[in-house]
């Protein structure tokens, strides 16, 4: 069973150096898995990490046969860059509660795409709180689904509370090319903010 | 190690640990790079020279750990993945392998608030070149 595994690793290349992540983020069911899965040039790749009830990870493993426990799966791709760089893509669960979870996501990440859908603006409310909470730079993209409504940007805008600057994209999860551009307004946007902080 | 049919390990996560939750270093992001010392990475077409390691003496799971990260580097989250074991538990696990000799890791992703420039440049280079 083992020797089986490597066959079915696809590895980093020798010469990569520097890996980067950027958080896809949304609701429950609003195209994280798929985006993902649309751009990885490996197999997406899935892990679960076990919480308490409570939310937070847990911290003491010994401690823990009293408390009820549960896991929650964590989707991710790799995209080799350059012969220098991979970034690796996380979809992200839409909630706060999976604190320790959030901390190992956050942290050092470029940025977050928060995926939309126009039929459920409302679901995107809760995640939108946790990445402006956490700091975290971030574009929205409509997944455009076929029968969600189509609204003018302006009232998507205003439904979501966006600042001006921050980028509003329509992207199709399931198509590569469409969802590649929606990384590229966010980490165009990333370079406007790192232009002005430098 | 012994599986269910959900793919999931049979024994609980602390009996892999040892009991411990927290790994010797913290060094390990998700993406950090992890390579085993030992082989020289895998190339593409080429085999993985088998010289005997230090292994002897390595729980099933760290084994598995060295077995696969002789391959070539894969991030810390892609060796959780690819052996059914929790991101927490993996990094004890990996912490233990790195103190031991039997990993490296390389290329850690950058923990500073803003990125460089050049960073976010290549990263959007690299985005267009796929178009």
């Amino acid at each position: 069973m083992d020797s089986a595994l490597a066959s079915d690793t696809s590895y980093v290349r020798a010469s990569v150096r520097t890996a980067v992540k950027i958080l896809i983020v949304g609701h429950f069911a609003v195209g994280k898995t798929t985006y993902v899965g649309t751009l990885s040039e490996i197999r997406p790749l899935r892990t679960e990490e076990l919480m308490t009830q409570a939310g937070a990870t847990v911290d003491d493993l010994a401690g823990i046969r009293d408390k009820t426990t549960t896991t929650v799966a964590l989707d991710f791709g790799r995209l080799t860059l350059s012969d220098d760089l991979v970034l690796y893509l996380f979809g992200a669960p839409g909630q706060q509660r999976f604190t320790r979870l959030w901390d190992d996501l956050a942290r050092g990440a470029l940025g977050a795409l928060v995926l939309v859908d126009t039929a459920r603006l409302k679901e995107s409310f809760a995640v939108m709180d946790i990445v402006e909470k956490r700091g975290l730079p971030y574009a929205v993209a409509v997944n455009h689904f076929d029968g969600s409504p189509v609204f003018p940007d302006a009232e998507v805008r205003e439904a979501l509370d966006l600042a001006p600057t921050t980028p509003l994209v329509t992207c199709d999860a399931r198509d590569r090319r469409s969802s590649t551009e929606a990384l590229i307004s966010l980490v165009d946007h990333l370079l406007t903010l790192g232009g002005e902080t430098a | 190690m012994t599986r269910r049919g959900n793919g999931r390990a049979l024994v609980r996560p602390h009996v892999v640990t040892g009991g411990r939750a927290h790994p010797t270093r913290n060094v390990f992001d998700l993406v950090t790079l992890v390579i085993a010392t030992g082989d020289p990475p895998l190339h593409p077409g080429g085999t993985t020279p088998r010289t005997p390691l230090r292994t002897t003496g390595l729980s099933p799971e760290k084994l598995r750990i060295v077995e696969l990260c002789r391959g070539g580097a894969l991030s810390v989250v892609e060796i959780a993945g690819h052996l059914n074991l929790p991101v927490g538990v993996t990094k004890v696990l990996l912490s233990d392998l790195v103190d031991s000799g039997h990993l490296a890791t390389r290329g850690a992703a950058p923990t500073v608030r803003q990125p460089e420039v050049r960073l976010l440049q290549e990263v959007l280079d690299g985005l267009r070149a796929r178009l």
